[in-house]
């Protein structure tokens, strides 16, 4: 295995009793990248986080960590990483201060320096005026804010971020988004898992989608978009517009004709055709009055309907296959 | 520093973390305070007038003080339970495990905080005692003895709650710990002479470790003939500690492999 990457990951199997949360995921992120593990729940991605993070052996295959094994070396590597779970594992019953503390004393930083971390790291989220205040008086945002800061203490090089963004206002959610692309800019090689294309889209280098245990696809965002079929237009027109001159005047922005359904214009967009900028300018010129234009991005479900035909299933129980959704797909 | 320091540092940065809950808890700080004096007083006052003494114990607050202090340090560990079952719940158990720590800290660090709670519980108790009438018959070194095997006993209680908080998926079934403790501190020599008890609730009373540490403590604070108490409550607690310990660290092991 080459030392390039900083996380590196071959043939990875776990199973519990008969279910197969992994069943060979290979995954590779160089250093100073953002890899998104993008799935569904239930696909494996926070098992396979488990195993990155020392937490959980593989029944088979390897992986390397910042060069070191997570087996071998897991000890050793324990001090290279940062881990944000899926809960906010924050304590309670501690202060803020007293929680990012504590996490440095056992990253053996010292008590000075633990201190000092404590403050820089509150300071930046925004949490300062929650220093001495008990954990358990925390918003989730602050929490999760909390939880994120808990990772970085030892400014690990390699942080891994399961659904950091998980029942998050939209506020909080873009703040923790600013935080983590201000890490990797500082270096940081950083794995997220998420069940948002959007928030791959936004932080991952590049991205690999799992499914039932399996990587089905990985690329970057515009390599599986261009799979997806990238953003769609979406325009309703006033009543009494020229139906046919709008579509004329939109046709050179599109992937393929624009059709019209329910009275809704809907069409592939061309990428770097100017986005939705330029096809408002369009349509003015050709006389077509707008009730609302909007831009859809790719979902999760469109993703998974172009790669596996069927919806990502967000709730899916194991055992119980539903058939692809039409309705969905439409 | 060596392996062993850093170990040793781990442990105390969790024990501390532990520790800090219980001003912050108040049903827990209750627990550890007004709920001993509660019971001391209570058994004195209630029971107190009622049970007829073997001669050579002066008054039922001689008698009680050594027993219920037993009891008390039996239950100190059950904060232990209800601590690790909600780490392991909101992921902070993870997030230990994620850290370059000693593997043996996180259950070190939960028994050596409680080793501190059940120390000032029996201050607490004891001064209450002194307080409605306890008096010791021993010199300093008998009462430290005393203490000392009240704390190992007490170690040994907290492995079978950090085995129960690791085994149990809430709080709440954690504290099935109980169902164990409550009947064997009753059918002991702790509350009440054995020999007052049914035939067969009298043979198991008397083999009962809790009536063996009862009345080393007993024998040490009321200078009364220790027979084998004293070195058989050692043997008991150490006993328990090497069966009970490594069960909970091979289900901390598991616990957190999910």
């Amino acid at each position: 295995m080459s030392s390039d990457y900083a996380v590196e990951a071959e043939g990875l199997v776990k199973s519990y009793g008969d279910v197969k949360a992994l069943a060979g995921v290979d995954l590779r992120a160089p250093a100073g990248s953002v890899l998104g593990l993008l799935g569904p729940n239930g696909a494996g991605k926070t098992t396979a986080v488990r195993i990155l993070t020392t937490l959980l052996p593989p029944d088979s295959g390897s992986a390397r960590v910042a060069g070191l094994d997570v087996v071998a070396d897991a000890t050793a590597l324990r001090s290279q990483i940062g881990l944000a779970g899926q809960y906010a594992a924050v304590d309670e019953n501690l202060t803020g201060a007293e929680n990012l503390e504590m996490v440095g004393r056992l990253y053996h930083l010292g008590k000075a320096k633990s201190r000092e971390r404590a403050r820089e790291l509150l300071e930046r989220f925004e949490l300062d005026e929650a220093t001495d205040r008990l954990a358990r008086t925390y918003s989730g945002g602050m929490r999760r804010r909390l939880d994120l800061a808990a990772a970085l203490v030892a400014a690990p090089p390699v942080i891994f971020l399961d659904e950091p963004t998980t029942g998050l206002d939209p506020r909080s959610r873009a703040n923790l988004l600013e935080t983590i692309e201000g890490r990797v800019a500082e270096g940081t090689t950083v794995l997220l898992t998420t069940q948002t294309l959007d928030e791959a889209d936004r932080l991952a280098d590049s991205i690999s989608v799992i499914d039932h245990g399996k990587v089905i696809a990985e690329g970057t965002s515009d390599e599986l978009k261009a799979r997806v079929g990238g953003e769609r237009l979406e325009v309703t027109l006033t009543e009494g517009s020229q139906q046919e001159q709008a579509i004329e005047a939109l046709v050179p922005l599109a992937e393929e004709r624009p059709a019209c359904e329910n009275g809704i214009l809907k069409l592939p967009m061309r990428d770097g055709a100017g986005g939705i900028a330029e096809a408002v300018r369009r349509l003015d010129q050709a006389g077509a009055g707008i009730e609302d234009i909007a831009l859809r991005r790719p979902t999760l479900d469109d993703v998974f309907i172009a790669l596996t035909g069927r919806a990502a299933e967000h709730e899916q129980r194991e055992g119980e296959e539903r058939e692809p959704a039409e309705e969905v797909a439409a | 520093m060596s392996a062993l320091q850093y170990a040793a540092s781990d442990t105390l940065v969790l024990a501390k973390r532990n520790l800090a809950r219980i001003p912050r808890a108040p049903d827990l700080l209750i627990s550890y305070t007004v709920q001993p004096v509660m019971f001391v007083l209570l058994f004195v006052y209630v029971f107190g007038g009622a049970i007829e003494l073997p001669p050579q114990f002066g008054d039922y607050t001689d008698f009680l003080m050594p027993g219920i202090v037993v009891q008390t340090m039996a239950f100190g560990g059950f904060v232990t339970a209800i601590g690790l079952s909600e780490d392991l719940r909101k992921g902070l158990i993870d997030r230990f495990r994620s850290l370059p720590i000693a593997r043996s800290a996180v259950l070190a660090g939960r028994t050596i905080s409680d080793i501190a709670l059940n120390l000032l519980s029996i201050v607490i108790m004891m001064g209450v005692g002194l307080l409605v009438g306890f008096t010791f018959e021993a010199n300093v070194l008998e009462i430290l003895a005393g203490v000392g095997i009240l704390l190992l006993f007490g170690y040994a209680w907290s492995w079978f709650f950090a085995l129960m908080g690791l085994t149990a998926s809430s709080s709440e079934s954690a504290q099935a710990g109980f169902i164990v403790i409550f009947p064997l501190t009753f059918a002991s020599s702790a509350f009440v002479p054995p020999d007052s008890m049914p035939a067969g609730l009298q043979a198991f009373a008397e083999a009962n470790p809790f009536s063996t540490v009862t009345d080393a403590i007993r024998a040490l604070w009321l200078d009364l003939p220790a027979h084998t108490d004293v070195w058989m409550s050692v043997v008991w607690s150490v006993g328990l500690i090497l069966v009970l310990a490594p069960l909970a660290a091979s289900r901390y092991r598991k616990a957190t492999h999910r």
